[in-house]
């Protein structure tokens, strides 16, 4: 858990579909209404840089997403989580973790 | 500073084909300032080639390591006891930088993961643009600070040339006449006299033409 989106950087996203993830959801504050000002639209942009690079190596861009809500919309939170493993529960698993299925792992994730 | 631009990661892939043990190596200089080549850059393109390797069944092992600066053999040194171990390095650095760690270790692949640009300016975020060509003779004291051989599109030295039309250079409409600019600034600063102080022909003897240039300081050995 990280107390704002503006502290994700590239690096953080893809090393959770290194440790194996097969979706990330990004949930930042509504844009506009940042404590620390920028720190979601920042965050907007290091996504779609994700987005970009999961889509040139297979991964698959629609892997990540990112989400603005308040912290008082816990409904809408829900909708949205929902949402998010439905679409990845129909792409289903990450080439990751069909790899590391089919055969043991050689290199250890650093 | 130096500036660059990430190579497609296909290619770097494609470099990276025949490897399962490489480094990736970054630069703390000039491309960790305009963002190609820093410690960040360095973990998001090894996660990117673990990532790709990995599904595509051929895991890769990287080693991530970012110095203070490739241009400098004091830096490159710690390299050298681990360097052997690896089948290749995929450098982030510039061209120099890449080069030079070649140079230092004559059995290691070295394999550019950037391509690298121009003598720049960070002019807003994001944005770099050419400043400077190197050209070995200076005259910016001269052209109120805005440099002729840079930035117009001919580095031609005596005043816009008959493509600049308001301003704007031939070239592209997004460029804006290099020569204009010279003579607008030395107006701003009452410095019209300068322009007739330019030298008749440029010296090119101190630029690329004689191949790659050395600069030798006695005093500084």
């Amino acid at each position: 858990m990280l107390p704002c989106t503006g502290r994700i950087d590239e690096s953080l996203l893809l090393k959770s579909f290194e440790n194996g993830a097969d979706g990330v959801m990004v949930v930042g504050c509504l844009e506009g209404d940042c404590h620390y000002v920028n720190g979601n639209i920042r965050a907007r942009a290091r996504v779609q840089r994700v987005y970009e690079i999961l889509g040139q190596i297979a991964i698959g861009p629609e892997r990540v997403r990112m989400y603005n809500l308040s912290a008082g919309e816990g409904a809408k939170f829900a909708a949205f989580t929902t949402e998010f493993y439905q679409k990845i529960k129909e792409l289903g698993p990450s080439p990751i973790t069909i790899a590391r299925q089919s055969k043991p792992r050689e290199v250890p994730v650093s | 500073m130096i500036t660059g631009t990430p190579k497609p990661i296909d290619e770097v892939l494609s470099m990276i084909e025949a490897y399962n043990k490489i480094i990736v190596a970054g630069c703390y200089g000039c491309v960790t300032v305009c963002r190609v080549g820093g410690d960040k850059e360095v973990q998001v393109l090894s996660s990117t080639l673990r990532l790709a390797r990995e599904a595509a069944g051929r895991p890769v092992e990287i080693k991530e390591v970012c110095l203070e600066r490739q241009c400098d053999p004091e830096y490159l040194e710690p390299m050298r006891p681990y360097i052997e171990d690896y089948q290749a390095v995929v450098s982030i650095a510039c061209g120099a930088g890449i080069q030079f760690m070649a140079e230092k270790f004559a059995k290691t692949p070295l394999l550019p993961g950037i391509n690298t640009g121009f003598l720049g300016v960070t002019e807003r975020q994001g944005e770099w643009a050419e400043r400077c060509q190197g050209c070995g003779d200076c005259v910016l004291h001269l052209t109120g600070g805005i440099c002729p051989v840079t930035r117009c599109a001919k580095s031609i030295f005596h005043g816009p040339c008959g493509g600049s039309v308001g301003g704007i250079c031939e070239v592209d409409k997004e460029i804006k006449c290099g020569w204009q600019m010279i003579i607008d600034r030395l107006k701003s600063l009452d410095q019209m006299d300068n322009y007739g102080k330019l030298k008749p022909y440029k010296g090119w003897d101190a630029s690329r033409d004689g191949g790659p240039r050395r600069i030798i300081r006695e005093d500084m050995k």
